[in-house]
């Protein structure tokens, strides 16, 4: 089983050394190589930040620049599900933050955190090109639009409910 | 033949039915200008029908595309390792017209491709796509997939002698991507920093390769070009500039969305028809024209034509032509606030004026949007607005965008700024 503290399974790192592969210098699948890995694991711990560095033979310091600077990459765990809600400025113009706040007291944590059941991640998102639905927001992965404080409820008890 | 319409670039997207596949694409109107360009016209040929076509970078920019590629050095595409990136990077605040060509005709963007590449001699393709756009990621793939399989890409395409691939690359969420050297240095698998020019990306971009950036719509512009011919497209367009656009509309307005209408369609008829004018009871205040880094217009300014020129003469910029809007009952000082926090948070943290300049911005905002501004506090974001607002202070253009709401908000909301520093409170917060 695939765990964070688990060196990865020989399949994966077989698709990561091809994501190389497929590049001029292996360190053009960096990005790719660590969404490959948070796609499977849900974050990047730092076991496996190390042997995705030892795999594109780049330094561990190197990669983790890589895997802090991008807002889509995780270096710590998250819940079954992440919710990201847009902040910027539609959504904003458009009631996010109430919306956020609802978000918050019903499911007792802050922008940033994750419920004590492990249900659910709460962050914010930049613009995710929805702004003629604003607020909108990203479930998964998966985009919604005209968020109001009964379509946040609904999705907090689908949630929990699902695996 | 399909005749020239006048929504060449949405015309085959239909949101119901999803995106053409390579049959329906070719039934309506698709790949003629692939065959002509391959079969008929040399790539300096490509390059000057899109010059004469007036078509101008739809990322924000504007500059002028055929120009952008005169600068690739002429080897054939067999000779010399060339890449042609389209920038799907699509994440200026309020802009969602990419997103909508990307989903809705994926073909049309790998046909821009094929012609763009086959005008410079690229025989690589590469989309950079930002990691939110999932629905589009997955279009694309089938969409290259479909094409690959059909010899639309690949080697020797209609037996020509010329061969292009594309590969989709999925970044993970930096604003600063979009900016073409930093998307460069991303691809390289490295922070995305900036580069200073030169070398421009046509003769030195990624892996030291000529390398043109464009932006998707622009893009897409290209089969339209080569099938209907310069001259038609330059006469889509109203005024200066050529083509189509697509428009968009956010805020509390009636009907938000987006509309393909052509460049140099007047703003109030934008806002006012499309859009269906403001909701009731909300007035409209201000706006930004074309995104987060563009400077407020106020309501005096809405019979200006939306086109590059005409904009900048009003003394903001076209940048991607979606419009955010400021209603009357929404605070301004909270809007540029929000936009600020954008901005600093998406700094790329290379150059120090940008890295610490926007975070002391959105302090100062946050301090007067909360209450507990001061008057010297005024000075001091004018200052920022003045010396991150001129290009040449900072390693790219990601600072003086950021200014430009800031500098722009300072003059339009002086009253409204005063207004939270005198009552030490937000006038738009009842009950404060």
């Amino acid at each position: 089983m695939l765990t964070a503290e688990a060196p990865l399974s020989t399949p994966v790192r077989a698709e990561i050394l091809a994501l190389a592969a497929q590049e001029p210098h292996p360190r053009g699948a960096s990005v790719a190589a660590l969404r490959l890995v948070q796609a499977r694991l849900g974050w990047i711990s730092t076991v496996h930040l190390r042997e995705v560095a030892d795999l594109l033979g780049m330094s561990v310091d190197d990669l983790d620049g890589i895997a802090t600077y991008f807002n889509l990459l995780f270096r710590r765990p998250v819940g079954r599900h992440v919710v990201m809600l847009c902040d910027s400025v539609s959504c904003w113009i458009m009631g996010r933050e109430p919306l956020c706040a609802h978000m918050c007291r019903t499911l007792g944590i802050r922008p940033g955190e994750t419920t004590a059941d492990n249900a659910i991640t709460l962050l914010p998102t930049v613009c995710i090109g929805h702004c003629d639905h604003a607020p909108a927001m990203l479930v998964d992965g998966t985009l919604h639009g005209d968020v109001d404080t009964a379509t946040l409820d609904r999705l907090i008890d689908t949630l929990r409910d699902t695996p | 033949m399909t005749p020239p319409t006048e929504r060449p670039l949405t015309a085959m997207i239909d949101p119901a039915a999803g995106p053409p596949d390579c049959a329906a694409y070719e039934r309506a109107g698709g790949w003629q200008a692939t065959r002509r360009a391959l079969g008929d016209l040399a790539p300096a040929e490509i390059i000057d029908m899109v010059t004469r076509s007036k078509l101008r970078g739809r990322g924000g920019a504007g500059f002028g595309t055929g120009q952008k590629w005169s600068f690739v050095p002429k080897e054939p595409a067999a000779e010399r390792h060339k890449y042609l990136i389209a920038n799907a990077d699509e994440m200026e605040p309020g802009t969602f017209k990419d997103r909508l060509l990307l989903e809705g005709n994926p073909l049309q963007l790998i046909e821009g491709m094929i012609l763009a590449a086959y005008g410079v001699q690229a025989g690589h393709g590469i989309i950079f796509l930002r990691g939110e756009y999932g629905l589009a990621c997955s279009r694309l793939h089938h969409a290259i997939g479909e094409a690959r399989q059909q010899g639309w890409l690949g080697e020797n395409i209609l037996g020509s002698g010329f061969g292009f691939d594309i590969h989709v690359h999925s970044s993970a969420g930096r604003y600063i991507c979009g900016e073409e050297t930093a998307l460069l240095t991303a691809l390289e698998g490295r922070r995305a920093t900036p580069r200073s020019k030169p070398p421009f990306p046509q003769t030195g971009g990624l892996w030291g390769a000529p390398s043109v950036v464009n932006n998707v719509e622009t893009l897409c512009n290209l089969p339209h070009i080569i099938t209907n011919g310069p001259e038609w497209f330059a006469g889509l367009g109203l005024g200066e500039d050529g083509g189509t656009k697509i428009y968009g509309v956010s805020g509390r307005v009636a009907k938000p969305g987006a509309w393909e209408l052509p460049i140099g369609t007047p703003l109030r008829q934008i806002i006012e028809e499309h859009a269906g004018g403001m909701r009731p009871g909300h007035q409209l205040r201000a706006l930004l024209p074309g995104g987060a880094s563009t400077a407020f217009l106020d309501a005096t300014a809405l019979d200006v034509a939306m086109d590059y020129g005409s904009v900048e003469k009003a003394g903001s910029r076209l940048g991607t032509g979606m419009a955010i809007i400021l209603d009357d009952r929404t605070c301004p000082i909270g809007m540029i606030r929000n936009l600020e926090h954008f901005f600093a948070q998406e700094s790329c943290g290379w150059c120090t004026p940008c890295r610490d300049g926007l975070p002391w911005v959105e302090r100062l905002l946050d301090a007067i949007e909360d209450g507990s501004g001061q008057e010297e506090d005024m000075d001091q974001l004018a200052r920022h607005a003045r010396m991150l607002g001129a290009p040449g202070r900072t390693f790219c253009a990601h600072a003086p965008g950021a200014m430009a709401p800031l500098a722009s908000g300072l003059k339009l909301f002086a009253a409204d700024f005063a207004a939270h520093i005198q009552q030490r409170r937000c006038p738009h917060k009842s009950g404060a």
